[in-house]
């Protein structure tokens, strides 16, 4: 299920970059790919819809979000964890 | 007080994706309007209306883009920049400081509003995509003119029905003519054919079901549009100094409050503002040669319009043309002052005077010269345009030959 997360999170992230889902590296910062605020809003959105789950995230003050976006690494786990949740919550 | 003249037009509406394809096809006589094909067009009574057709959002924008760009916003952007184009002007340093957009619209992102509603009502989703705010608002379109061109100056929206075009370009042209702004980018945009679109309109029971037969006898009532047109308003001398090509001069704006019904017109609101505008232009009844009348095709409408011009121009009344283009491209809303401003500059640039098509009957009520069915040449040196909207708003405007 991981590594599944991993790779649809990475293309989320890629599709808003406008890059291959390959040069999303996942040492690289939302920044470096260049994704802006709004775009980081709409990859949440399509996060939440991809895995129908709800991301902690407030975008007036995205560090006091109880969800890491300091890389793409940090936002594969956060969502890992966050599906791992739900799929508990849901008995599965 | 300077002289306001218009050195850019563009448009994109059910009769052509140009300024030009539309003034063809107005000269032809062309009916816009046809089947509506829109999302559950079997539910609604009223599916007829003047769609834009042929028109492939993926071929003038990227996804981001389309993604914040509402309907009535991609049909505005289409439309600035075949104005802006036109006109050879390009904003920065004070120019861009100084110059804005005022733009007319009565329902803003009304496509957005209408997928999202259904999308959580009907269809019980608790996620709404994060742009629907910044796309559904009504200045998003006046918004990402003043973006695309690097406009810094004022620019705001002007929500007054189905005036709401001639609202925003008389704002502008006040603007300019005070010395505001040397330029204004305005006109109007609306996309109000999607399903809650129609089905508002639906209720009020003034659609006709078949087409628009302004001052025809047999009318039987309005048939929405969509679209945009944006022209350029530039200061006189600021436009002669480039050498810029002159489309026509405003002269005159008025508006007026009915003050007594929020959908019956009033002849003495209607009455007031066109001799307003004339008096603000410095006309006499007799110069204007073309009215573009507001024309819905409504009893209520062609009935108290008609009454309207005679009793302002008397007996001149007669010997003036007066058409009404709602009954090609269907009436905009909030844009159709701005598209029907390209028939006025038609009329005064090309001499070619617009036909009021689907006319089959007289109507003793309206025996003024409607121009029916066939455009007619002749030689205008000054024209008004017409809007008349529910809430009793009225704004006209007197344009003349440069």
């Amino acid at each position: 299920m991981s590594s599944s997360v991993a790779e649809k999170v990475r293309e989320i992230i890629a599709e808003q970059a406008v890059l291959d889902t390959e040069d999303v590296k996942p040492e690289a910062t939302l920044e470096e790919l260049g994704i802006d605020s709004l775009g980081l809003v709409e990859s949440i959105f399509a996060i939440e819809e991809a895995f129908d789950i709800q991301v902690p995230f407030n975008a007036n003050d995205p560090s006091e979000s109880d969800f890491d976006i300091s890389n793409v690494a940090a936002i594969i786990g956060a969502v890992e964890k966050l599906v791992a949740e739900q799929e508990r919550a849901a008995g599965g | 007080m300077k002289r306001v003249v218009i050195t850019g037009q563009g448009t994109i509406n059910a009769l052509g994706h140009s300024a030009a394809d539309t003034c063809a096809a107005m000269r032809a006589g062309t009916l816009g309007i046809g089947e509506l094909d829109i999302r559950d067009v079997e539910r609604l009574a009223i599916r007829i209306g003047g769609q834009v057709r042929g028109y492939v959002p993926e071929d003038h924008f990227n996804r981001q883009q389309i993604a914040l760009y509402d309907r009535f916003t991609q049909f505005a952007l289409l439309a600035a920049d075949e104005a802006i184009r036109q006109s050879g002007l390009r904003f920065d340093g004070d120019l861009a400081l100084r110059s804005g957009v005022v733009l007319g619209t009565s329902g803003g992102g009304m496509t957005t509003l209408d997928e999202n509603y259904r999308s959580v009502y009907e269809e019980g989703k608790n996620r709404v995509h994060p742009f629907v705010v910044p796309k559904l608002m009504n200045n998003a379109a006046a918004s990402h003119i003043s973006m695309t061109h690097n406009l810094m100056g004022p620019s705001f929206t002007v929500a007054t029905a189905c005036a709401s075009s001639n609202h925003a370009m008389g704002q502008a042209f006040q603007m300019v003519r005070t010395g505001a702004s040397p330029v204004m980018i305005t006109g109007g945009t609306e996309s109000m054919l999607c399903f809650g679109g129609v089905k508002a309109w639906e209720g009020l029971r003034v659609m006709s079901r078949d087409a628009c037969r302004p001052f025809s006898a047999n009318r039987n009532g309005m048939v929405q549009g969509e679209g945009a047109a944006v022209f350029v308003f530039e200061e006189y001398e600021h436009a002669k100094k480039r050498g810029a090509d002159i489309l026509a001069e405003v002269v005159g704006f008025a508006m007026t409050s009915d003050a007594s019904d929020i959908v019956m017109p009033s002849k003495q609101g209607a009455a007031r503002a066109m001799r307003g505008a004339l008096a603000d232009a410095a006309l006499s009844p007799e110069d204007i040669g073309y009215i573009n009348a507001h024309g819905t095709g409504t009893a209520a409408n062609d009935k108290t319009e008609c009454a309207a011009v005679a009793e302002v121009f008397g007996a001149h009344a007669d010997r003036l043309m007066i058409s009404s283009t709602k009954s090609m491209h269907g009436h905009l809303i909030g844009g159709t002052g701005a598209v029907e401003l390209l028939a006025c500059i038609m009329a005064l640039r090309d001499g070619v005077i617009a036909p009021t098509i689907g006319y089959e009957e007289p109507d003793p009520e309206c025996t003024l010269d409607v121009v029916p069915n066939t455009a007619r040449e002749a030689t205008v040196t000054a024209v008004l345009s017409n809007a008349f909207a529910f809430g009793g708003l009225n704004a006209v405007l007197a344009l003349r030959s440069v």
